[in-house]
């Protein structure tokens, strides 16, 4: 009995700790390319969400705009998770464009542009509350929901996705990061950012990439998100993108392996916690647990401390 | 007692040993020379001593007192100080309070002193004002009490971080190449300030230096590292025909026109 | 005479702002906003002596507003009224009239120790993780208060009225709005006094170069805690009187949000200048409330304004001057502290 509840918190950890990572994943590699915390982050998720709820709606009918064709639901999921993804990461790369390149061309200070993040993150969330009031939206049930029971643990097939995902999201990053010549960019302009552009390198256009694909994940993350918990409103991406970001801090900001395995620590203290503890002190446990983390390794699981010279 | 006695010093960086072994001893008054190709572990050494580095082994005796590990700002109440080899100072203060600033541990007030304005603070701010006024004076800086430092010329700039340092009325004075990207007329300057100061506050100086020049006209006794160990010591003329010395450099010419 | 002439002057603003509001010159409202901006000078100023003049990125000040703010209305509400759920009815309500600047402080005490909550990591690290773990202390100090049923939990509680009903009994006066324009120039002389001693402008050698600080002698864990406590602690007091002015109070109204809008403040002053932040509290607090029919749009120019302040002018309006660099006949108020020692 103690097993099966164990295995099924297991479960439960796997699965919110594959939300924070695929989250923690954006913030990393922006991190470790500019040396800035996008705090934006957290609401591109939830734009995700919203551009995916938008499409998924819209092809299911709801504005009066028929197909032809009636397109089967497992179709319409793949093909909102797709166009969200790219619409998502183009909101990202107008942020990067308006907000962050101009301040990176005047040579600012990385406080502004961690600020100006922050405002980004607020205006994406209030602008939504603005614009689409503060009713919160339902997710179409796109994915037929099956029940598996394994060893007396019960899950969806939903979650399952859900885990898979993560770590073929992980799988492919590492491969980019280490295997292909724009994730060899990546890491160089995270070492010297000044000596990268004399080398030949269009750093701006991997300063794209980098938030194509970290938005897109974002996006990934969302759509799955509001599969799982068909609940959307406009503050959803805020707390759940802070949690991300102490994951990939946790982890060692700037590292992928650091921002996945941290997602995953994070979702497992989470679910124990309040397996053990009432769910209202859920979020005191995280941040408490962040906090003495940071006390004794300030730098995270697989962060290098930067050694100053002088 | 010697004033500041090395013994047996040495850090590890890992598998690498920056220092080892280093034995020097400065009885007080003196003007001592640490030189050695780059990266032979001479900054490393001022590091040791001033406390950012915690030295893996051996001792640094202050006076008698092993400081060895002890907090940076502990060191300089005690009696170090030193400038840096790329110079820091604090650019977004005044030349003033820069100097200012490095009397923080003999300022003899605190927090509520500060607030308060009572007497403590009124006549210990004063008596700091003063020693800063006066240093500036010494040191024909007073023209640019209130300019901040990136507005001066580099050659000042390194006159105010001795300045800095001396404002800290150290026992001994660490200069990290003090004539580095200086042109001949200021190192001729910097020399004849480096011997006046070691005169009017009867100081114990200690001087990494590349320019063999400054190194050979101001040192009375000097110590070679290469690979962080020490391979010779003497004076300048047993140092300059030194041929461990010489390999060391590799046949620098410096060494032998100098 | 010179010397305190700013004082002085003050003081007779003071008075007369409080006459005013006797006579009903300055109606309810006004007086509403009025106190309001004293919170923001309180908030901004203190924020700034870490964000600015230290140069550190604290996202968490709502979080030792928080502290202040329960700590002293639960003392008052217990100590001075007799009909509510936490009153114990200890003194008499003619007893808040002295008493009211205690428990601020007392809040205050407390502010300034949920403070070293920050403070000893920041001997460690800096910037951005420490930005991290300013927001992770918010949090818990909201969560905390949010789980303990015996003040309220979610939900808080209130009192607080019946606390500035019995001062105004005992002596009728607007008891809030003077403490909070005494406080808020409290504040001001305190950080003035700090920032411009020698002592003081340790931090921003801290700031520019903590290594060589420390190397040159400047005790630094020492300033930074100093430095946090002082600002949390005012914080702390900014609460109390903050809850003292709306009557109640709930962990709803110490979140991230908060902690942003006063940072809104700071940046938009200037960091490391002090009337940068009283002139920007003001400023912010009169366009929040021209606002005020946009409600839902507040949150959206707020921080479209900042991102613009960001593209064209990221020092804030006064950048790192104060309002005597530009204004330099100003120095006849405040010439004596720097040169008159």
């Amino acid at each position: 009995m103690f097993l099966q509840t164990f295995l099924q918190n297991l479960l439960n950890g796997l699965q919110l700790g594959s939300f924070y990572a695929l989250i923690a994943l954006g913030y990393t590699l922006v991190y470790g390319v500019l040396l800035l915390i996008n705090f934006a982050h957290g609401d591109i998720f939830m734009v995700g969400a919203y551009i995916g709820f938008f499409i998924a709606t819209f092809l299911m009918g709801a504005y009066a705009l028929q197909f032809p064709l009636p397109l089967p639901n497992t179709a319409i999921f793949i093909i909102t998770l797709v166009l969200a993804m790219v619409l998502t990461a183009m909101v990202g790369v107008t942020i990067e464009r308006v907000a962050y390149r101009p301040l990176r061309r005047k040579g600012a200070s990385r406080l502004y542009v961690v600020i100006t993040a922050l405002m980004c993150g607020l205006l994406l969330e209030n602008g939504n509350l603005a614009l689409l009031g503060a009713s919160r939206r339902g997710f179409p049930e796109l994915l037929p929901k099956v029940m598996y029971t394994v060893w007396g643990v019960t899950f969806s097939n939903l979650k399952l996705l859900v885990i898979l995902t993560a770590f073929a999201v992980f799988i492919l990053l590492e491969t980019i990061v280490r295997k292909t010549k724009l994730g060899m960019a990546m890491r160089a302009i995270s070492y010297d950012r000044m000596a990268v552009p004399l080398m030949g390198i269009p750093v701006d256009t991997v300063i794209v990439f980098t938030f194509v694909l970290g938005s897109s994940m974002a996006a990934l993350a969302g759509v799955l998100f509001a599969t799982v918990y068909p609940v959307l409103e406009p503050y959803m991406g805020a707390l759940i993108g802070w949690k991300a970001f102490i994951a990939a801090v946790i982890g060692g900001i700037g590292e992928i392996r650091g921002a996945f395995i941290g997602g995953f620590l994070l979702g497992f203290v989470e679910i124990f916690a309040t397996a053990v503890f009432p769910s209202t002190l859920r979020d005191l446990i995280a941040f408490s647990a962040l906090l003495i983390f940071l006390s004794i390794r300030p730098t995270g699981i697989f962060g290098v401390a930067r050694r100053t010279k002088i | 007692m010697a004033l500041l006695e090395i013994r047996h010093l040495g850090i590890y960086f890992g598998g690498l040993r920056a220092v080892h072994d280093l034995n020097v001893t400065l009885q007080g008054g003196e003007l001592l020379g640490l030189i050695g190709p780059n990266g032979a572990g001479k900054t490393t050494v001022f590091n040791m001593v001033s406390g950012f580095y915690r030295p893996s082994a051996g001792e640094i005796l202050l006076e008698g007192r092993n400081i060895a590990g002890l907090s940076t700002h502990k060191i300089a109440a005690l009696g170090i100080a030193r400038t840096f080899q790329n110079i820091r100072l604090w650019n977004e203060l005044t030349v003033f309070d820069n100097l200012g600033i490095a009397q923080h541990h003999s300022l003899g007030y605190g927090f509520w002193d500060a607030v308060l304005h009572n007497k403590s603070y009124r006549q210990n701010e004063r008596r700091a004002r003063k020693v800063t006024e006066e240093l500036l004076e010494l040191l024909g800086l007073h023209h640019c009490a209130d300019e901040y430092p990136k507005n001066l010329p580099y050659g000042l700039q390194r006159r105010v971080e001795i300045g800095r340092a001396l404002a800290v009325r150290p026992k001994v004075l660490l200069l990290d190449e003090p004539a580095a990207g200086m042109n001949p007329g200021d190192v001729e300057q910097l020399m004849e300030l480096v011997r006046w100061i070691r005169q009017e506050f009867k100081l114990t100086i200690w001087l990494i230096e590349h320019q063999m020049r400054v190194v050979m006209g101001l040192c009375e006794y000097i110590t070679v590292l290469d690979f962080g160990e020490t391979i010779a010591e003497g004076t300048p003329d047993q140092v300059r025909q030194n041929p461990r010395v010489i390999q060391a450099y590799l046949g620098d010419e410096d060494v032998a026109h100098a | 005479m010179q010397r305190y002439s700013s004082v002085i002057l003050y003081i007779a603003f003071c008075a007369l702002i409080v006459m005013a509001a006797q006579a009903g010159w300055i109606d309810a409202y006004m007086q509403l906003v009025l106190m309001y901006v004293g919170i923001n000078v309180i908030l901004s100023s203190s924020l700034n002596l870490i964000n600015g003049y230290m140069g550190e990125f604290s996202c968490g000040h709502a979080g030792f507003m928080a502290v202040g703010a329960y700590i002293t209305s639960i003392l008052n509400i217990w100590l001075f009224t007799s009909d509510q759920t936490l009153s114990g009815n200890v003194l008499s309500g003619s007893n808040a009239i002295y008493l009211f600047p205690v428990t601020l402080l007392i809040g205050g005490v407390g502010a300034a120790l949920a403070g070293l909550l920050v403070a000893v990591p920041s001997f460690r690290t800096r910037g951005d993780y420490l930005a991290i773990i300013t927001l992770a202390v918010n949090y818990i100090v909201k969560s905390s208060i949010e789980n303990i049923q015996a003040i309220g939990g979610a939900r808080g509680f209130m009192g607080m009225r019946k606390v500035v009903n019995a001062m105004t009994e005992t002596v009728n006066l607007p008891w809030v709005l003077i403490w909070i324009l005494a406080v808020a120039g409290l504040t001001i002389v305190v950080l003035k006094r700090f920032v411009n001693s020698t002592y003081g402008k340790g931090i921003v050698a801290i700031r520019d170069d903590e290594i060589a600080a420390e190397i040159m002698g400047v005790d630094s864990k020492r300033l930074k805690m100093i430095a946090f406590m002082l600002s949390s602690g005012l914080a702390g007091i900014a609460g109390g009187l903050f809850a003292h002015v709306l009557g109640y109070i709930n962990p709803g109204t110490f979140t991230i949000m908060k902690s942003t809008e006063v940072m809104v403040m700071v940046y938009l002053g200037g960091m490391g200048s002090l009337s940068g932040s009283v002139l920007s509290a003001i400023g912010f607090t009169l366009i929040l409330e021209l606002l005020r029919p946009l409600q839902m749009f507040k949150w959206v120019v707020i921080p479209l304004l900042l991102i613009l302040l960001m593209l064209f002018r990221p020092e804030g309006i006064m950048g790192h001057r104060e309002l005597t660099d530009i204004f330099p006949k100003l120095r006849w108020f405040t010439l004596s502290k720097e040169k008159q020692i």
